[in-house]
């Protein structure tokens, strides 16, 4: 095939773009992915019993805050990783604060107890599976925000794979934050942070095979 | 805006938003650093420098206003920035991979595709060099690593500035077949390729042809360019030496 023929035929027609189809997709993306992480919990795990007087607490909120606020970094970190020449520069301090945030009141809380009480409340009653249920919760969303990146065009695709996985899991984090009974910061700042971050590893391993383009 | 690259890559973004005065300034830093070692280069370092920030800062500019022209519907201009888009890309992959001459125009072919794919995650307000050398360079290290070349192992060190520098005119072919390729695709991403990309028919009287929805034309069209480009890609890998 001559360049040129090549040229011509993207050429012919019409080069307009439908403007919204990338915002689009991703709100699709994460509406039907975090759909699906919350039907996977109520099927798995099902909401805590006390979820509506739970909810009335700012304790319960702050607990739903970090992995939004997470969710919020990556998704600025994957569109913009997505875009071919842009670097993901602020994104980054994004992501991070809210693990900073939970780590400092993490600490803080431990710094007030008692020493015989900092093991538990570190471990919770949950820790061995805290991580590998909202890595289970983080397959729909997982699947949804790969399949929305694949509408960019993302030059280094290990790194966007791992902020993909990060975007996925904190997103399934949201769903389980509805079942998981853990109210304490020093258990987040270890077991959600594990939880967020093995998908991130995950996406990371398949970033350059599910985005090559 | 940040933008990937080494250290002067902030310049041309700058050299692009305030004209060619301030890039010059910015480029002149260098020379004298340089020239204070080698008084005797100034005159001719200068002259090269500034020709080059002038060349540069032309192409970012031209190339630009056909891209945004193309964009808004002027066929013309959208084929004239592929056009005068394509001795950059020629010239910038000759140069990395000079043994595979047949690659390179493989690759040339490639990348227009992609650079016509990803048109949609370009914005006006960033460097577009920055942009089509981020997509090139994309292409080259993955030809780089389906080769598993030792290559592999050098990272092009380029800044994106060098895109604009450097142009290969000389035409090539690639080793593609167009028809064949075409033949891989289902029938309701072919028939829109082929009658509105290379008829040239509307989509309207596409849709009339093949009874799809004016919507269905157009969503082929996209997804079969997509298909051609992974098509492309997954050949090169998969038989690296084998004619197409």
């Amino acid at each position: 095939m001559k360049t040129d023929d090549l040229i011509e035929l993207l050429a012919t027609g019409d080069a307009r773009l439908d403007r919204p189809a990338v915002p689009r997709r991703f709100a699709q993306a994460l509406t039907f992915g975090l759909t699906g992480s919350v039907i996977l919990m109520l099927a798995v795990y099902g909401p805590r019993r006390d979820l509506a007087s739970i909810a009335q607490t700012a304790i319960f909120w702050a607990k739903v805050a970090f992995p939004l606020c997470v969710a919020a970094g990556a998704l600025i970190g994957v569109m913009r990783l997505g875009r071919p020449g842009v670097r993901v520069a602020h994104a980054w301090p994004v992501i991070g604060a809210p693990f900073i945030v939970v780590w400092i009141a993490g600490s803080l809380v431990l710094g007030d107890a008692a020493p015989a009480e900092r093991l538990p409340l570190v471990l919770g009653q949950s820790w061995r599976t805290c991580p590998f249920n909202i890595t289970l919760l983080s397959v729909p969303t997982f699947a949804a925000v790969f399949w929305a990146i694949r509408s960019l065009a993302p030059t280094d695709l290990r790194v966007a794979g791992a902020v993909a996985g990060l975007l996925s899991s904190s997103l399934a984090t949201i769903a389980y934050c509805l079942h998981c009974p853990e109210m304490s910061p020093a258990f987040w700042s270890v077991w959600y942070a594990i939880g967020m971050l093995l998908p991130a590893g995950i996406g990371a391993w398949l970033g350059p095979r599910l985005l090559r383009w | 805006m940040e933008h990937n690259g080494s250290n002067s890559a902030p310049l041309a973004g700058i050299a692009a938003h305030h004209g060619l005065g301030y890039s010059e300034t910015l480029d002149l830093k260098p020379v004298h650093a340089y020239t204070a070692l080698a008084p005797g280069l100034r005159e001719s370092s200068f002259r090269r420098l500034a020709f080059t920030g002038l060349t540069l800062h032309d192409a970012e500019h031209r190339l630009k206003t056909l891209l945004t022209s193309g964009l808004e519907g002027d066929q013309g201009a959208y084929r004239a920035f592929l056009q005068a888009l394509t001795p950059h890309l020629r010239g910038y992959l000759r140069k990395r991979i000079p043994q595979h001459r047949d690659d390179a125009e493989d690759l040339v072919q490639e990348t227009l595709l992609a650079v016509h794919n990803a048109r949609h995650t370009y914005r006006v307000d960033e460097p577009l060099t920055a942009w089509v050398h981020a997509i090139a360079r994309y292409k080259l290290m993955d030809f780089f690593r389906s080769r598993a070349r030792h290559e592999s192992l050098n990272d092009p060190l380029d800044d994106h500035d060098d895109l604009f520098a450097v142009t290969d005119d000389e035409p090539a072919h690639a080793r593609h077949d167009l028809g064949k390729l075409l033949a891989h695709l289902p029938d309701k991403q072919r028939l829109p390729i082929v009658h509105v990309k290379l008829e040239g028919l509307s989509v309207a009287q596409t849709a009339k042809i093949t009874g799809l929805s004016e919507s269905a034309v157009k969503v082929g069209v996209h997804r079969g360019l997509k298909a051609l480009s992974a098509r492309i890609r997954d050949i090169r890998s998969r038989e690296p030496d084998e004619n197409r």
